[in-house]
């Protein structure tokens, strides 16, 4: 013990007069890159997985590689089913999220804006959709349609899905409000400004940022969905349902074609918002 | 109303008749009775909290009295929406736009009511308040001052009847300050526009209005042209509020013709009738410190001069064009003496016995009844920490040298 400290100590000073530092390689210098690493691997493999056999030249299943084809990619519409199924879900996902986008709007400013009664009550039962498992409350869903006596099909889709996506968008609105100063609204009205073109010209272009969130999670709930639709969609498919019901017998590359292109369009668009966001501070930045 | 189909031609009267406002559990405006003349500038100025905002939402429509009528050129808009008024605010919070330019800002107004050139009158404005070159901007990316004058701008290009100011020149430098004061005076003598201004700076709200209102807990307390306000104070409140003043207070031991004299601290201090507001029993009266005149020996004294002393200096603050003395008389009190520095240094040093006096006709009589509970705390007080302070840093920086 005492030789190594008596040898530390000699070498101090010898190693101050050589290289001003010797850089200490701490855990954090390579533990964290490799957790990032592992992290985002374990993330983008079945991405990379699905849109790698979405070139693949597959017969009825695509699990086995075949061979490198650009057949699926141009002919999505071969299999009819996949493409019936995406449009569906692309109808559902936009009316519910237009239904849920504009009430939640509304219900979201009257909630923060006026005090009546139930208020802090009708707040409460907004959150539980949000709250209760999927599963019960798709077979409760399911089990009232069947007492109504309503069809299930597309529009029972879209009523479910409005109903989740709804509490979704009261809540990101919500936070939007709150921080909106009514100041605001009442230079608008001060400056001649009517309601309706307060609402418009003042309101509603400071909410749109909080809106657009609202409608793209919306979206991206409907499209993802599953047990919801599956319990209430009678023989209607949509993506995920066909996805699953077709998983038994083999899923056509098509679908890949698909999964990989609505990736690659979320991605894109959050680089085009990315990039004119940047594009724009630097234009007023110059300014 | 000439407002609505462009901009005014003048000014417009405004009366607040009985109005009082309550909010759950707190009564913001007593009762306000108020006339302010077409084409005058009235300022507000009280305390924070008294209810300037609050009076002014009222005038603009933005928030309903509980009871009471608001008028604006002879018509009851008690019941119309703020849209509908002839009014404009320049808001205390400056309100602007986030997601306009500067330039769209000014603009609202004129668009709204679809005035011919918003463009053009928008950059006039802008150019009125030096602030042109910064039309493409957002207003975040302007300072506090530049965002005030921007708020400025975006009321006045829509020339109402009324404008409201709600501390407009609060957050700009003093020179930056007195030339808004200037444009801002010009602009509503030219058109003759009416102004409520309301402003926590007694020296902006009298030198630019015909009219100051001093406003103190939701009541007027008094209000009227701004030399008669300083020179003739009616309360302890405006006594002090508008400058500053010494107070005593006393019974009444006789009176003559035209004057009361007051008993204070044995000493007979002459008033004028008329300028006393309570002839009778306990009442207070006062004096502007300017007004007094100290000495280092006592003063001879006939009718037409009050004297009070020997008291004993007790601190000298020496501010350039004057110097303020603190004077402690036995059984008076602090009295503050404020003297033109004619010659070179004060005339008294701390613990020299000296005198004050003043002319009676620069005395005045409060209405206040000071048996009542006292409805502000004399300056006197802080005025005395200060002194406290200072003596007791003193003694122990001796102490230490010792
Ligand atoms: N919405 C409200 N609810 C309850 N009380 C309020 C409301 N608005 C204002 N008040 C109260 O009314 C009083 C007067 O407020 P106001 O904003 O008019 O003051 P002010 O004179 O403008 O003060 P400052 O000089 O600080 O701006 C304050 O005590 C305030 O707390
Ligand atoms: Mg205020």
């Amino acid at each position: 013990m005492s030789a190594t400290s008596a040898a530390t100590r000699t070498e101090l000073p010898a190693a101050r007069e050589g290289k001003p530092f010797k850089r200490r390689i701490g855990l954090g210098t390579w533990l964290l890159p490799a957790y990032v690493t592992i992290a985002f691997v374990f993330l983008l493999i079945p991405i990379v997985y699905t849109f790698i056999f979405s070139f693949n030249d597959s017969l009825k299943s695509n699990i086995v590689w075949r061979g490198f084809t650009f057949d699926n990619w141009l002919g999505i519409c071969n299999q009819v089913e996949v493409c019936i199924a995406f449009g569906n879900s692309l109808l559902v996902g936009g009316t519910a999220t237009l239904i849920a986008t504009t009430l939640g709007t509304m219900i979201a400013i009257a909630l923060v804006r006026y005090r009546f009664r139930f208020r802090s009550g009708i707040s409460l039962l907004l959150f539980l959709p949000m709250a209760t498992p999927e599963v019960v409350l798709a077979a409760g869903l399911a089990a009232e349609f069947l007492t109504a006596g309503v069809q299930k099909g597309l529009i029972t889709i879209i009523l479910a899905h409005t109903m989740f996506c709804l509490s979704f968008v009261v809540v990101t609105v919500k936070a939007r409000v709150t921080t909106l100063d009514p100041a605001l609204e009442e230079a608008g009205r001060d400056l001649y400004g009517s309601p309706t073109q307060v609402f418009w010209r003042v309101t509603f272009p400071l909410l749109l940022p909080g809106i657009v969130a609202a409608a793209m999670l919306s979206f991206a709930l409907s499209f993802d969905d599953f047990i919801i639709t599956y319990f209430n969609a009678g023989i209607v498919q949509t993506f995920p349902t066909y996805v699953y019901i077709s998983a038994a017998r083999g899923i056509p590359a098509q679908a890949n074609v698909i999964a990989s292109a609505v990736f690659i369009f979320a991605i894109a668009i959050v680089l085009i918002a990315q990039i004119t966001n940047a594009s724009r501070r630097k234009r007023l930045g110059l300014n | 109303m000439a407002a609505a189909s462009g901009f005014a031609e003048s000014g417009a009267d405004l009366d607040l008749v009985g109005i009082q406002k309550r909010f759950p559990g707190f009564t913001a405006i007593e009762h306000l009775d108020l006339t302010i003349p077409a084409g005058s500038f009235f300022a507000l100025l009280g305390p924070s909290g008294c209810g300037k905002t609050t009076t002014l939402r009222l005038v603009a429509g933005l928030e309903d009295p509980t009871t009471g009528q608001v008028l604006i050129g002879g018509k009851d808009v008690t019941k119309l929406r703020p849209f509908e008024r002839p009014v404009n605010t320049v808001f205390q919070s400056y309100a602007l736009f986030p997601h306009m330019t500067v330039l769209e800002n000014v603009a609202f107004g004129l668009r709204r009511r679809k005035i011919a050139d918003p463009i053009d009158k928008a950059h006039e404005a802008l150019r009125l308040v030096e602030l042109d070159h910064l039309a493409t901007r957002k207003p975040q990316q302007l300072s506090g001052g530049q965002q005030q004058r921007v708020a400025l701008a975006r009321a006045l290009v829509n020339r109402p009847a009324l404008l409201l100011l709600d501390e407009p020149l609060g957050a700009l430098d003093l020179k930056l300050r007195r030339q808004m004061q200037i444009e801002l005076k010009s602009i509503q003598e030219s058109v003759g526009l009416t102004f409520l201004h309301v402003t926590h700076d007694q020296e902006e709200a009298m030198t630019m209005a015909d009219t100051v209102a001093v406003m103190n807990k939701g009541r007027i307390e008094q209000m009227g042209a701004p030399e008669v306000l300083y020179e003739l104070p009616r309360t302890a409140f405006v006594a002090n509020f508008l400058g500053q003043s010494n107070l005593f207070t006393g019974p009444v031991a006789g009176t003559t013709a035209d004057a009361i004299s007051v008993d204070v601290a044995g000493v007979k201090v002459v008033v004028p009738k008329s300028r006393a507001a309570r002839h009778t029993g306990t009442v207070t009266i006062g004096v502007r410190p300017e007004k007094l005149a100290l000495h280092t020996e006592k003063p001879a004294t006939d009718a037409s001069t009050n004297a009070l002393g020997p008291g004993r200096v007790i601190d000298v603050s020496f501010t350039g064009v004057s110097t303020q003395y603190l004077v402690d008389i036995p059984g008076v009190g602090n009295v503050t003496v404020f003297t033109q520095n004619m010659g070179f240094g004060p005339t008294a040093h701390e613990g020299a016995e000296v005198w004050v006096s003043w002319h009676v006709e620069h005395g005045f009589g409060l209405e206040d009844d000071p048996d009542a509970e006292p409805r502000f705390s004399p300056d006197a007080d802080t005025q005395m920490l200060a002194v406290q302070t200072k003596n007791e840093l003193q003694s122990e920086l001796e102490a230490e040298e010792a």
